[in-house]
């Protein structure tokens, strides 16, 4: 897969800078220059050119996309894992890769990202609870690094797991999913381009709460298929396990594209409520593939997508 | 069911007696109103609609088993709360309203959608079948209501109180993704508060 993007709308046009520039990050302009010279965290990776997805929508400001998270092994409310993730330590970080895979072994974020393009992609996130963000990410597709480490042939899907750290995760010592968190894609939805290994938003290394140091987006998803904190990434020839799939296989499939004709049995998906909007925010129509429908629909012809949920 | 009165719970009965009810409905108007304004502040974090929705309910929900522990505090420990129930039911129901208000005016927006949520999602569908078992308690809890049907009738009616706030413990369990620990104590506090009474009546029919 081979195709660049058609659209000249630079992530950097739609996000407000007041937006985000609240009180916490305006810090002396020497602390924001060293910032600055770390792209989303990653120290000698090479910045590539700013393109996203055209959206009518202004991105979220950093308070509404670090202050609302689900992210259960910090709790299961939404502002749990501002209040929790505080204590995670981040680096170092091992993410183990494994499986079918030229170049197994341990490795930390920047040995996996050191060379790599680092894009800034601003995304919808769609939660499959019907509500929805707009997050300016910074990251690497994942694509590029599966062919950093070799993908042999055979392979047909990437897994991953969450760490689980229960001295400082609360959330993991009550069974509300089966520990470790786990996620999984088929290959070619790994290898496409919108599929990024986030490490940034705003330009900002990842909040903890939001998956630091490394987690996937994949945009075209409901968002919990997007894992956080990732520890192990491996290459297999079978369908993996799945969390929300383990947990309830009728409410949530191994695919969970966002498909507004596919109702979650216990709400409707054909509308959304955006975040940031206040009290009286109006309802929005919820996109085949989140918006996505003309890069990745191809993907899936032949399948039907009421039943391959 | 075996009498007890803890020290202290007749002296508190008779400071009480000094202390009427309507207040309740004051202080019952409070948390709403706190949670609007805090919504318009942005007090209510980033998701205001949702937040208000879910402490509405939950407020509801402990407000109604509220109406549940009176009979136990008094059979238990001699605390007699009655005077008060009948405000507590009341302001439970209001909020109920008020919670549903929010789910249709601010959440949901249109009332085809509003409809489709109650005919084809079982915990709304179960959260509004609470609520409609709650409305002719609502309508009766006023002495002329005792006298027009009786008390022995207005007694069995008010004992839809016990499955609709069943109910709303099972629409709480269910509308969580998981099973989650918070909604399921509230369950499991409720179904014990049900078991005494089938445990009193039991012990009634056979003395």
């Amino acid at each position: 897969m081979s195709y660049r993007f058609r659209t000249d709308l630079k992530w950097s046009d739609a996000t407000p800078k007041e937006a985000f520039f609240n009180r916490r990050q305006i810090m002396t302009g020497a602390a924001a220059m060293a910032a600055g010279t770390m792209i989303g965290g990653i120290p000698g990776a090479t910045q590539a050119q700013a393109f996203g997805v055209p959206i009518e929508r202004e991105a979220n400001s950093l308070d509404d996309i670090t202050s609302y998270n689900n992210y259960y092994e910090f709790g299961t409310g939404k502002g749990d894992p501002k209040e929790n993730a505080g204590d995670l330590v981040t680096d170092p970080w091992v993410i183990q890769v494994g499986g079918m895979v030229d170049n197994p072994g341990n490795y930390s974020v920047a040995d996996l990202t050191d060379g790599l393009d680092v894009h800034d992609r601003l995304y919808r996130f769609r939660c499959v609870e019907a509500w929805s963000m707009v997050v300016p990410w910074n990251g690497v597709q994942l694509g590029d690094i599966l062919n950093k480490v070799g993908v042999q042939s055979g392979a047909k899907y990437v897994s991953f797991t969450t760490a689980v750290k229960p001295d400082v995760m609360p959330g993991v010592r009550f069974p509300v999913l089966d520990w470790p968190y786990r996620e999984g894609l088929r290959l070619d939805e790994a290898m496409h381009p919108l599929t990024l290994l986030a490490t940034g938003i705003y330009d900002e290394p990842l909040y903890n709460q939001n998956g630091a140091p490394i987690r996937l987006v994949v945009p075209w998803k409901y968002g919990f298929k997007s894992i956080k904190a990732i520890v192990t990434i491996n290459l297999t020839d079978e369908e993996p396990d799945t969390s929300w799939n383990l947990a309830n296989a009728r409410e949530y499939g191994f695919y969970s594209n966002v498909n507004p004709q596919v109702d979650h049995p216990r709400w409707s998906q054909a509308t959304e409520r955006p975040i940031g909007g206040g009290l009286f925010a109006k309802r929005i129509e919820t996109l085949m593939f989140n918006g996505y429908a003309d890069e990745v629909a191809s993907m899936y012809e032949g399948m039907d997508l009421s039943v391959d949920i | 069911m075996a009498k007890t009165t803890l020290p202290g719970a007749q002296k508190l009965n008779g400071w009480l007696r000094k202390v009427p009810a309507w207040p309740i409905y004051l202080i019952a108007v409070l948390p709403p109103a706190w949670y609007l304004y805090q919504g318009l502040t942005g007090g209510l974090g980033v998701d205001p609609v949702k937040a208000m929705e879910h402490a509405l309910g939950l407020l509801a929900l402990q407000v109604l088993v509220a109406t549940l522990l009176v009979t136990p505090l008094r059979t238990y420990t001699g605390l007699n709360l009655i005077k008060y129930r009948r405000a507590l039911g009341l302001v439970g129901f209001f909020y109920v309203v008020l919670h549903l208000t929010v789910w249709w005016v601010l959440d949901v927006q249109l009332l085809s959608e509003v409809w489709k949520d109650i005919v084809k999602r079982p915990y709304i569908t179960i959260g509004m079948g609470a609520f409609l078992l709650l409305i002719p308690l609502a309508i009766t809890s006023n002495n002329r209501s005792i006298r027009k049907v009786g008390p022995l009738v207005w007694k069995r009616i008010h004992m839809l109180a016990y499955p609709a706030i069943l109910l709303g413990a099972v629409h709480f369990v269910w509308l969580r993704k998981g099973f989650q620990l918070e909604p399921l104590l509230y369950l499991a506090g409720i179904i014990l508060l049900l078991v005494i009474r089938i445990e009193w009546k039991r012990r009634r029919a056979v003395a």
